[in-house]
């Protein structure tokens, strides 16, 4: 058990640790902008484009951008999310992280101190997205609201703990960049942000089930638009396993990581 | 205030750091010298609990670097060789992280990071982005950022590497005030002989992972034996003759120039001159590089910083 006044310090720790990764993505305003560019294209582009030619479910009375709203926010946090590790290879090129890991701070602390940054960057982006999404007529009720804000959380985090701990295993960004795009783009395509799963053959639909993504696209679909096909509480226990053990499986990877 | 014991570093094919012992007393600034891949990072890096030893172990302010690292990395303070501040955000900015990861209580966190800062000179540009400074700047940034928790070890690793001559004399007066008021403890690694001849108490120079000399800088010099003098002589040199002179320890003749290590050149250098006919002479006291020089392997010499190695190089043959 800490003592009460260790457990402040592990606070103030990770505030820390938080506040240098806010700060630095405050700055990066370019970071921002790119991050916001990509979903706008897909909502805009995809979803008018193909929207003219598709047709939902029968008797669905949402449109294909609407539809594929939520699913657009999600693939912005799995990227923001996944790529966010590559940061911890910057940190490790510019010595920044021996600084950290030379500091009575444990592995633990760090690994959550940096996922918390991404998940900052994840919810600022996600209500970037949501403020765009009245734009094509989403209303949103304050339930959904807090809902929204749960699921971006989560899913976040599952994904900021992958991309970091596949951040603490590589030492170049290329190679990083090459292996967060094999997770990143399966992760989305099969989520069901682009298309509804339930028409899908068995063999699709089996991969579909493993992607953690999957269940967040329907969660975020029930919270913004009340359209689902599973029950709101089962996607969030899923995620909430997922984002256990990806967590577990990087707090384990920051601690193997090698300091120089 | 640190105890090496066995300490020994292994890789695959490579024995970086090969059984070191060594005690460094309190308010001592040691200085490890030696050529590039000697072990001189790998040891400090143990030291600061950031490789774990593949044998051995080193007591640190009383901790063990292998048992209890948290309780060395609160004792110690380190500046890498290359500054590891984030250049996104203000040198404040960075002190203030770095107050909290260390758990500088709240009460005295803005008058440590404002005392710091006064110290290195940088209170000024404190709300600038790190991005923003001086290579010197950066590299004072990184001393306060060590001394932010009053370490009573600081580790630095080749701190004045790329500066400016002003900037190393004011990192020098740091050390040199912080032992002093303080009574910090200090091991440096450096490529300056000078740095390493003013600064340090102690000198140990490590080669291949060993430790090959371990003396204060007066003592070592006197390894040499006697001051260096070079003399071009107008005709074929006798050395023979020269031999018999008693204040003459050792004579070579390299590349046409005759080196002589003698004692007290100053006075004798008038009675060398009556056995030959100089075209010019040049004498100097011994200093830090002729003993590196003289002890150290071979491969060393490509490895010490601007060129002053290769010009002396030869008398060390």
């Amino acid at each position: 058990m800490l003592s009460m006044e260790s457990k402040i310090a592990v606070f103030e720790k990770l505030y820390a640790l938080w506040l240098r990764e806010f700060k630095v993505f405050l700055r990066e305003r370019s970071r921002l902008v790119a991050s916001t560019f990509t979903p706008l294209l897909w909502l805009f582009v995809i979803g008018t484009g193909f929207g003219s030619v598709a047709t939902l479910s029968s008797g669905s009375s949402i449109g294909y951008q609407k539809f594929i709203f939520p699913g657009i926010i999600c693939m912005s946090i799995i990227f923001t999310s996944v790529f966010f590790g590559s940061y911890v290879i910057w940190d490790r090129k510019f010595d920044f992280l021996k600084s950290v890991m030379v500091a009575p701070v444990g592995r633990g602390t760090i690994f959550v101190g940096k996922a918390l940054g991404g998940m900052t960057s994840s919810l600022i982006q996600a209500a970037i997205l949501l403020l765009i999404g009245v734009l094509i007529g989403i209303t949103y009720s304050p339930l959904g609201m807090i809902e929204v804000i749960v699921i971006v959380l989560l899913l976040s985090f599952t994904l900021t703990s992958l991309g970091l701990a596949i951040g603490s295993y590589m030492q170049s960004l290329e190679g990083f960049q090459l292996i967060a795009s094999f997770v990143v783009f399966p992760l989305f395509f099969l989520s069901g942000a682009l298309f509804p799963l339930d028409k899908l053959p068995q063999w699709l639909t089996v991969i579909t089930s493993v992607d953690p993504a999957t269940y967040a696209v329907d969660a975020m679909r029930i919270a913004v638009l009340g359209i689902g096909s599973k029950p709101f509480v089962f996607d969030m226990v899923i995620v909430l396993v997922y984002a256990i053990s990806l967590g577990a499986i990087g707090a384990y990877s920051f601690g193997r990581m090698k300091a120089v | 205030m640190i105890k090496i014991r066995n300490l020994t570093k292994r890789y695959e094919n490579l024995t970086a750091v090969d059984d070191i012992n060594l005690e460094i007393a309190k308010g001592e600034v040691f200085g490890l010298l030696g050529p590039n891949g000697a072990g001189k990072t790998t040891v400090i890096h143990m030291l600061a609990t950031l490789l774990k030893p593949t044998s051995g172990t080193a007591i640190v302010n009383g901790y063990d670097v292998v048992t209890e690292p948290g309780k060395v990395r609160s004792s110690i303070g380190i500046v890498f060789q290359a500054p590891s501040s984030d250049d996104m955000l203000t040198g404040y900015e960075n002190l203030k992280i770095h107050a909290f990861l260390y758990g500088v209580p709240s009460y005295e966190r803005e008058k440590r990071i404002q005392s710091v800062l006064e110290l290195v000179g940088l209170a000024d540009r404190q709300h600038d982005e790190v991005k923003k400074y001086s290579g010197g700047m950066r590299r004072r940034l990184e001393i306060a950022r060590g001394l932010l928790h009053k370490p009573k070890v600081m580790f630095l690793d080749e701190p004045t590497l790329g500066l400016d001559p002003s900037s190393r004399g004011m990192m020098w007066e740091y050390v040199q005030k912080l032992v002093k008021e303080e009574d910090m403890t200090f091991i440096l690694t450096t490529h300056y002989m000078e740095e390493a001849d003013r600064l340090c108490n102690r000198i140990g120079i490590i080669d291949q992972g060993k430790i090959i000399a371990l003396d204060t800088p007066a003592n070592l010099k006197k390894l040499i034996g006697g001051d260096i003098v070079k003399i071009k002589s107008k005709s074929y040199p006798d050395l023979e003759n020269l031999k018999k002179l008693i204040y003459i320890r050792k004579i070579e003749l390299i590349d046409g120039e005759i080196i002589m290590y003698v004692d007290n050149a100053r006075a004798n250098i008038p009675d060398i001159l009556r056995h030959l006919e100089a075209e010019y002479v040049e004498f100097r006291s011994p200093d830090l590089n002729d003993v590196f020089l003289k002890l150290a392997s071979k491969n060393l010499k490509e490895s010490v910083e601007g060129g002053y190695m290769e010009r002396y190089a030869q008398y060390g043959k």
